[in-house]
């Protein structure tokens, strides 16, 4: 076995030392009528990389590759372009196999991209402070919803209907067991967003209002308004952001007055993976810092006066606080968090702002090239890089045989909200970068015949 | 004005039907440095030994309990900008907070200072 | 002849060294590195975007009007940033890693390069089902390889990490007990419990109470049983224990908790002492989280992302969470809120967005088709074998509180007792750094004071557990007489101690421009 270091001779040494006979004989805690005394039998032995890797392979290509298609999927995990350097770096092995940083003094390097990577939430989001990063961006708008429970004490949370599906489902399943009372409506395909609807339904009651920015329909609405109604009311106003890289063209929500804001961060340098390991990403006013979940970093000195990070306000922690904790969250998604601060410092700002004005622009092309489309719709007046299309026809069939045809042609909303029958024939339409104007004519052109 | 101690390190003055609380000062020794101190809100209600304030070490968070019952008047609102108050002063400028007694007789069976000493001698 | 004398002298003269500073503050290999705010600008880019097309904007009128303040660098300027930050970083590539409960194993590389392989990490997760039936089979055959290491009926893929697979067990016994109108209150821990199993079932909404140890560092069986009663919801355990022991009498407390209607949930963080050799399915489990960041050798990254599927009893099995894949004839399904009516009424609905953590499932399943099930019955082997030497060969110099309870399985506990007035387990943890050595988990388990967990896994070599030992000694050593200058260690990593004490008082979580810097930009 070539993971194994021992050898039989090293092995009788050890055991002599130890006093016993066989490793057998260190299982004696375990009832006898548990202890297996051989191998599982029905699985199969080990195997070389070689098999190994050409049984993945077979299983690996199986799958249509996005890169390899023209390709327009998103509604909550897009695909861009990695620089090779991001993937060269988060593979150094100090990084790739190293542990969470609790012994500071030989951690320095996690803990240094942690203080990094905060700052850059913080700004991005328009916000005072960021944690190091959450399981993914559901769990983290959930996680938004409970501190917004523990700051205001109260219990109703009003959830946009453009907030993505999932990420409602998610919140729903836990609310189910904290007593939390979410009001929720499936979306309308319409132009506008539902600002009206939230602030009409604000009370006294009322935690927070968690929007998305831009919805899952791809609409993009000022949140001033809506941020000033809840704080009149002294709730806490929540966005979440499944697309970052649209903040390289659009007003940050910290910069409207969201008090929380929670994200996805998988569309900066970790790539689509199938929907994970993704990144949580956690930003807030410094205000409500002590009741922010998720592990932080913060700056301080070592004993000869030099500059140094440290894990800190951890008595939040569930290591420590036990039943007390504000989560039950023990890991954050440290590699991936690397991940995207290296991507976000090749970025910079301005390699940030012209990515965002690229990824807009082929998103209008693309939305242009559709209208002249018989049979399409496009239900956006505003959008960043997707947006929602009505076809003439039931949307998941029209996917299905887009695939069929080698084009990943965008997200059904029957695939996002099976209960909801009038909104079967949206499509979600994604475009990024990595999309060309090939891609656009391949799918006008597919449509076409599939509608006619 | 009389001072009384709990076996859970906290120490009352009493002045009138108001009771000033803080932690003592092998309580504070104990615990180490002192990072932060969450306080009750002026006008919450406590039944004796509810949880009244945590304090924060770096490593550790601690339960102050209320000694007696009461309502609180007034939390010491220095601490939260300079909790190190509780390592430097704690049975004088690091008090937690005061409360309006409820029932003067939860004072029997507390200890005065010399029973106190007497007990962490005896820890 | 010709003289030439460049280059000489070639032979090294000692010179005595007084520890004089460098001007840089670098010492030779190891370089300082400042933040990415001090040396990169806003108009700097690593990155060359093609020219965005002439378009109408249609951003809605909100497009951003303020700088973000997001400093760019080269890309050979980023490459060294980051390379220089990874050198001030101990990893297990470096050297060994006994990190009590964590399970540090080395990390095969075949598994980073199977996560990478575009037919894996370029696929979206709501692709048509039919273009990613690769995919739907990888967490199917790793789904199988769980069931069937565990001895459990099914298995739920989705949970992040161990914690979120804690949360999904919990979520999945109450779901059960609502569902046959059993509403109950209570979830008994052990005191020597991984601090999230209290937060998970607190979580929960259920009151959390101890179960007490016996000295020997088990659950104690009979305080236990006099506590079980028609409020119990669960127990959660961990097996082996936090104190490194097989809890023997695990099938007579699943069997005692069944009797009274409750559940068992186990917490599989230690899996690795046992994979291949007992199946917690035999033991009455009803629910175990396992974390392929341990146990499957998938890396841990500086603290995540892990991941934590939960494999469920027959019982448990019709609540676990959405989403997950089933086979069919016709090939793989994904059962996602769609179908779940039909199939899957009782689950108690979806943890996460997409399907969990696939980039982990690529690796774990390449790992555990690399072992197979005669590698992993070794795996567990070694890994027992080295902490039990490890324990053995130094039971005489330090204080192993439950040594005499036989065997230890796949961690072996210390305490600091009888180290010198003013010496404790935080000293030895930190002269170890200076060895050469990552630090073993300290101050935990709490039920002993001043723990030190080793675990060394079976992936280290015996002369890599001798060279430890051999150090672990000597720092003890040193401890329990008093060497003073162990209270500064370390000395040679990166940086001396930090004060934690300042960075909680004021907490600095963000970097901001010097106030000099911000007045004279003004000007």
């Amino acid at each position: 076995m070539r993971y194994l270091p021992l050898t039989d001779a090293d092995r009788s040494e050890m055991l002599n030392v130890i006093g016993v006979s066989s490793i057998d004989d260190l299982f004696v805690d375990v009832p006898a009528e548990a202890r297996l005394t051989a191998k599982i039998a029905d699985l199969p032995d080990h195997a070389s990389e070689l098999s190994v890797e050409r049984h993945m392979g077979k299983l690996a290509r199986q799958n249509m590759v996005a890169g390899d298609v023209p390709f327009f999927l998103g509604a909550g995990a897009y695909r861009h372009h990695v620089p090779a350097s991001v993937d060269h770096l988060i593979q150094r092995g100090e990084f790739l196999t190293a542990y969470t940083p609790y012994q500071p003094e030989i951690a320095q390097g996690t803990l240094q991209v942690l203080f990094e990577f905060q700052t850059q939430v913080a700004r991005l989001f328009g916000c005072d402070v960021a944690n190091a990063s959450m399981y993914d961006g559901s769990t983290a708008c959930w996680e938004a919803i409970g501190m917004a429970r523990r700051i205001t004490k109260r219990g109703k949370a009003l959830l946009s209907s453009g907030l993505h599906p999932h990420y409602v489902s998610v919140a729903k399943t836990m609310a189910k067991f904290t007593g939390d009372q979410l009001v929720y409506d499936t979306p309308t395909a319409e132009a506008a967003a539902d600002i009206e609807t939230l602030i009409a339904g604000i009370d006294r009651d009322t935690s927070c209002v968690v929007v998305q920015y831009p919805d899952i329909l791809g609409r993009i609405a000022d949140l001033s308004a809506l941020a000033d109604k809840v704080h009149e009311v002294g709730a806490l106003l929540v966005a979440v952001v499944t697309e970052p890289v649209a903040l390289g063209a659009i007003t940050p929500p910290g910069d409207m007055g969201a008090d929380i804001v929670v994200g996805e961060g998988q569309s900066i340098g970790v790539g689509l993976q199938f929907g994970g390991p993704y990144l949580g990403l956690f930003a807030c006013k410094q205000k409500y810092v002590r009741q922010m979940p998720g592990r932080l970093c913060g700056e301080t000195v070592d004993a000869e006066g030099k500059r140094g990070f440290v894990l800190t306000l951890s008595t939040r922690e569930q290591h420590i606080r036990r039943e007390k904790a504000t989560s039950n969250i023990c890991t954050n998604s440290g590699l991936c968090a690397l991940a995207f601060s290296i991507h976000m410092t090749l970025l910079g700002e301005k390699g940030l702002t012209d990515l965002a004005a690229l990824n807009h622009g082929r998103a209008v092309q693309a939305a242009e090239a559709l209208e002249q489309v018989p049979g399409v719709t496009v239900v956006n007046d505003s959008f960043f890089n997707e947006f929602t299309v009505t076809l003439n026809k039931d949307a998941r069939e029209v996917a299905r045989t887009l695939a069929d045809c080698g084009i990943l042609g965008g997200v059904s909303l029957g695939r996002l909200f099976p209960e909801a029958a009038d909104l079967a024939n949206g499509l979600i339409v994604g475009v990024t970068e990595t999309t060309t104007e090939e891609d656009i004519d391949a799918l006008c052109a597919a449509l076409k015949e599939i509608l006619a | 004005m009389s001072r009384y101690f709990t076996e859970e390190h906290e120490w009352i003055d009493v002045d009138g039907d108001i009771a000033t609380v803080g932690i003592t000062e092998y309580a504070q020794e104990q615990l180490g440095d002192i990072v932060f101190v969450e306080l009750p809100a002026e006008g919450a209600k406590f039944d004796k030994g509810d949880d009244a304030a945590v304090v924060e070490s770096v490593k550790a968070a601690s339960d102050v309990y209320a000694p007696i019952s009461g309502e609180v008047v007034e939390a010491n609102g220095a601490l939260e900008e300079e909790p190190a108050l509780v390592n430097s002063d704690p049975e004088e400028d690091g008090w937690f907070f005061k409360l309006r007694v409820a029932d003067s007789s939860e004072f029997e069976g507390l200890m005065n200072e010399a029973d106190y000493r007497k007990f962490i001698a005896g820890l | 002849m010709t003289m030439l004398k460049e280059g000489r002298p070639t032979r090294p003269v000692a010179v005595a060294h007084e520890g004089r500073p460098t001007t840089t503050g670098n010492k030779a290999l190891m370089l300082e590195e400042a933040l990415i705010f001090e040396i990169g600008s806003h108009d700097t880019t690593g990155v060359d975007i093609a020219p965005a097309p002439e378009v109408k904007s249609r951003l809605g009128g909100l497009e951003r009007r303020k700088a973000l303040a997001l400093p760019g660098l080269s890309e050979p300027e980023t490459v060294r940033h980051y390379t220089r930050l990874s050198r001030q970083n101990y990893g297990i590539d470096l050297g060994f890693f006994p990190l009590g409960s964590c399970t540090m194993k080395h990390n095969p590389r075949l598994n980073e390069k199977v996560a990478r392989m575009p037919g894996f990490a370029d696929i979206h997760p709501l692709a048509p089902v039919a273009t990613v039936q690769g995919a739907l089979g990888v967490i199917h055959e790793l789904a199988e390889w769980l069931k069937t290491l565990t001895g459990m009926a099914a298995v739920a893929m989705s949970p992040k990490a161990g914690a979120h697979g804690e949360l999904c067990g919990l979520l999945a016994i109450r779901a059960a007990l609502e569902a046959r109108g059993d509403a109950r209150s209570v979830v008994l821990v052990p005191e020597s419990a991984h601090g999230t199993n209290p937060a998970t079932a607190a979580f929960c909404g259920y009151a959390v109470e101890d179960i007490p140890a016996t000295p020997e560092g088990r659950v104690d069986l009979a305080a236990l049983e006099a506590r079980l009663g028609p409020d119990v919801a669960a127990v959660m355990i961990t097996n082996p224990n936090t104190c490194g022991l097989f809890e023997r009498d695990l099938k007579k407390i699943a069997d005692a908790v069944h009797g009274i209607g409750g559940f068992v949930y186990c917490d599989g963080a230690n899996f690795n002492a046992i994979v291949g050799r007992v199946r917690p399915g035999d033991l009455g489990v009803d629910a175990m989280h396992i974390n392929l960041h341990k146990t499957f050798s998938t890396p841990h990254g500086g603290g995540g992302p892990g991941s934590g599927p939960v494999v469920f009893s027959a019982a448990l099995a019709p609540f676990a969470p959405l989403p997950f894949v089933e086979k069919t004839d016709d090939g793989y399904v994904l059962v996602e809120e769609e179908t779940a009516g039909e199939h899957h009424a009782g689950s108690f609905g979806r943890m996460v967005a997409f399907h969990g953590q696939m980039g982990m499932f690529t690796r774990a399943l390449t790992y555990i088709m690399s072992h197979g099930s005669d590698g992993l019955r070794q795996v567990s082997g070694d890994a027992v074998l080295n902490a039990n030497y490890i324990l053995r060969s130094l039971e005489g110099a330090l204080d192993a509180p439950f040594a005499g309870s036989g065997p230890c399985m796949h961690e072996a506990l210390f305490s600091d007792k009888g180290m010198a007035e003013g010496f404790t387990t935080l000293d030895i943890a930190k002269g170890l750094i200076d060895e050469g050595f990552h630090p073993m988990t300290v101050y935990f388990p709490l039920v002993v004071h001043g723990a030190m967990l080793v675990e060394p896994t079976e992936t280290e070599s015996k002369a890599a557990l001798d060279q430890f030992i051999t150090a672990f000694r000597s720092v003890a050593e040193r401890a329990k007489v008093g060497d003073e200058a162990l209270k500064g260690a370390p000395y040679f990593a990166p940086r001396r101690r930090l004060d934690e004490t300042l960075a909680a008082r004021k907490p600095v979580l963000v970097w901001t421009e010097p106030a000099a810097a911000v007045a004279e930009a003004a000007e």
